[in-house]
């Protein structure tokens, strides 16, 4: 018979109290465990690990709140930068390899998924290192054709050939009239892309409201610096007041139901076009620096790195609120080995009779000792791997949960490295619960101990 | 010779500070195989002889020496140890842990002994103290005879060359008493085990060839 399963067997006697014990332990390391890995999960999203792009470039704002809409599409893009500087200043730069423009703002109907319009060339680009996207169908080719991530086809049971409508950004939350179509799904992909709709850059600019007014523009353009010609201004004036009455013309019709939009696409002067962000990739890393520094030197717009201000964010404020739940989960396990020792410590009254049978049959005064530590050692493990299995069910159980208020992907199986050293801790903390009922077994004077 | 007591004195310390000398025993033999009974009145110090026999109780000078070894000269672990390997003890409230069943209790007294626990040998002790149905049966699910029963089996589970035994079958009945006390003889006899059994009972006692009379060889009031 071993030392552990003697110290079963003790445990088994009083197995309310040791239950309630390790329950106690389990609570505890179910919080540790629940906080270290709603920890990595929020660390793994947010965290970025490198993109195909090495700088986002926007109007002049917050850097975090800039990534945030433009990588994670929490939150609306800020103003949007004219299509003019995308085309003059950032495409034809000599350090810039490539330019992705993407124009936020509109949400679909139904699931109210972000809508991103682009290009093609967004989907040829790594989302993650060696990463590429799959995709299920085609790429977006037609004016009103839409790829849609994994996640919004799961939610709303869209496939291939589905048709959905937006709603526009702005404060009337009107429902435009074109459909786009599904022609691609991304395969799953662990960010943000997954609760994304992406839909063509042309169809995009095509809708209603998605027009800068003319005069606008062209005061836009101006205070960017670009020079505009009389004659520029009139062609834009005669487009928009194209467009504007082509849209009265469309309002015009009673029976919008029977009346199929999806068709329509009104090519968009370039100077009407904006663009909310331009996913950039520099020929060099260091041009990347450079390319910082020169533009963000004016203020027409700004240049961001998208893994630093994440990086700042995570470290200052999640890094911290993490320390503090640690801390105080900390506490909580703390407190359960107070617990086993409480229990153990008082039931040691009690077995000193026990303790010296053991003596009086030949244990010595270290082999009892290791029988209170043993258990002791039971009790924080037993409670300790029910608490893992807790803490991990708990995630499981609210891993729909959090995806559907906070938009944040749960991978319930997740396992956070630090959980490794909750094993260490448990060992140390059942030791130091253990030491001093230990010892008492340990000083347990054997002849007056069978004679009470 | 299988056990030898030479010059061992015993005192306690009384909460006043006074020292309350209990064993001064000049010289006490058992041979080997042979069976002795103590009789003595109450608080006379048998219970505590026994203890200082098995090393349960530090005695303050003299030598216990079983099977050649002076079991006072070793240290504490060592004498724990030669406790679990050569002594058997029985005693008068069984002394049983009730988490264990019979089976286990028997084992138990086999773990300490650092040798491998033989699960047969357990279940054959049972079987001979007509236990063998009972195997895994708790303590608390025994009458108490048969407790008694367990606790015989437990003290032979090392096959010990000696075998203490304070009152056991003082808290049994009458029909039970008998049982015990043969089982606990016969045992001696067939494994040629020493018995030293301490009873208040003149029917135990005039079983035995060997009948001492702790006051005739223990002069507490002699100590030093």
């Amino acid at each position: 018979m071993t030392l552990l399963g003697i110290a079963w067997k003790s445990m088994r006697q009083r197995s309310l109290s040791s239950s309630l014990t390790a329950l106690s332990v389990a609570l505890g390391v179910m919080l540790m465990v629940s906080v270290l890995v709603t920890n990595a999960i929020i660390t793994d999203t947010f965290r970025q690990k490198g993109t195909g792009f090495n700088l986002i470039v926007s109007s002049p704002g917050s850097d975090l709140a800039t990534v945030l809409s433009c990588v994670y599409r929490i939150g609306l893009p800020g103003e949007p930068l004219p299509w003019r500087f995308y085309e003059e200043d950032i495409l034809k730069h000599p350090y810039v390899e490539w330019a992705i423009p993407m124009t936020m703002g509109d949400s679909t109907q139904e699931g109210s998924f972000p809508i991103v319009g682009t290009t093609a060339q967004y989907f040829g680009m790594e989302y993650e290192p060696d990463k590429r996207f799959r995709i299920k169908g085609d790429l977006p080719r037609g004016p009103f054709d839409a790829i849609i991530g994994d996640r919004v086809a799961r939610e709303n049971g869209w496939d291939l050939g589905s048709e959905f409508s937006l709603i526009h950004g702005g404060q009337d939350d009107h429902v435009h009239d074109e459909k786009f179509k599904v022609v691609g799904i991304l395969g799953l992909t662990g960010t943000a892309n997954d609760k994304t709709v992406f839909v063509n850059l042309d169809g995009f600019f095509s809708m209603a409201g998605h027009d800068k007014p003319a005069t606008e523009a062209i005061k836009r353009l101006k205070d960017f610096g670009y020079e505009v010609t009389a004659e520029q201004e009139q062609t834009l004036l005669k487009a928009a007041a194209e467009l504007a009455h082509h849209g009265e013309e469309e309002e015009g019709h009673d029976d919008h139901a029977g009346h199929d939009h999806s068709g329509h696409f009104h090519s968009l002067p370039n100077d009407l076009k904006e663009v909310s962000f331009l996913l950039v990739r520099t020929k060099r890393p260091a041009q990347g620096i450079a390319l910082t520094a020169q533009i963000n030197e004016g203020v027409r717009a700004m240049a961001t790195n998208p893994i630093r201000p994440m990086a700042r964010f995570l470290d200052n404020f999640v890094g911290s609120i993490r320390t503090v739940l640690l801390f105080l989960t900390a506490l909580i396990v703390i407190v359960a080995g107070v617990g086993i020792f409480v229990s153990i410590y008082n039931s040691m009254a009690d077995r000193k009779r026990e303790i010296a049978i053991m003596r009086a049959l030949g244990a010595q005064r270290v082999t009892v000792m290791l029988i209170i530590l043993g258990e002791s050692l039971l009790l924080c493990l037993s409670g300790g791997l029910l608490g893992f299995l807790l803490g991990h069910g708990l995630v499981f159980i609210a891993a729909p949960f959090i995806e559907a208020t906070a938009g944040i992907l749960v991978d319930p199986f997740k396992f956070e490295l630090l959980e490794f050293a909750l094993l260490p801790m448990l060992l140390v903390m059942a030791i130091v619960a253990g030491v001093l009922p230990g010892l008492a077994a340990y000083r347990t004077d054997v002849a007056s101990s069978l004679s009470d | 010779m299988s056990l030898s007591i030479r010059n061992l004195q015993k005192s306690y310390t009384e909460p006043g500070g006074h020292r309350l000398p209990i064993l001064n025993v000049e010289a006490f033999d058992i041979a080997t195989g042979e069976q002795v009974v103590l009789v003595g009145s109450s608080g006379g110090g048998k219970t505590t002889l026994l203890n200082v026999i098995a090393g349960i109780t530090s005695a303050d000078s003299g030598t216990v020496t079983i099977d050649g070894v002076n079991v006072r000269s070793l240290p504490e672990a060592a004498r724990d140890r030669f406790r679990a390997e050569r002594i058997g003890y029985v005693f008068q409230t069984f002394h049983l842990l009730p988490a264990f069943s019979a089976l286990e209790n028997v084992l138990l007294g086999m773990s300490f002994s650092g040798r491998k626990t033989d699960r047969h040998h357990a279940a054959e002790l049972l079987d001979r103290v007509g236990l063998g149905h009972r195997l895994h049966h708790r303590p608390t699910k025994l009458s108490v005879g048969e407790q008694q029963r367990v606790a015989v089996a437990r003290s032979l589970a090392n096959r010990p060359s000696l075998l203490l035994a304070d009152e056991p079958t003082a808290n049994v009945d009458s029909a039970n008493q008998d049982v015990i006390l043969d089982l606990i003889r016969d045992a001696c006899s067939e494994n040629n085990v020493s018995l030293l059994m301490v009873t208040h009972s003149p029917d135990v006692a005039s079983k035995f060839d060997r009948v001492e009379k702790l006051s005739d060889f223990n002069k507490p009031e002699g100590a030093a």
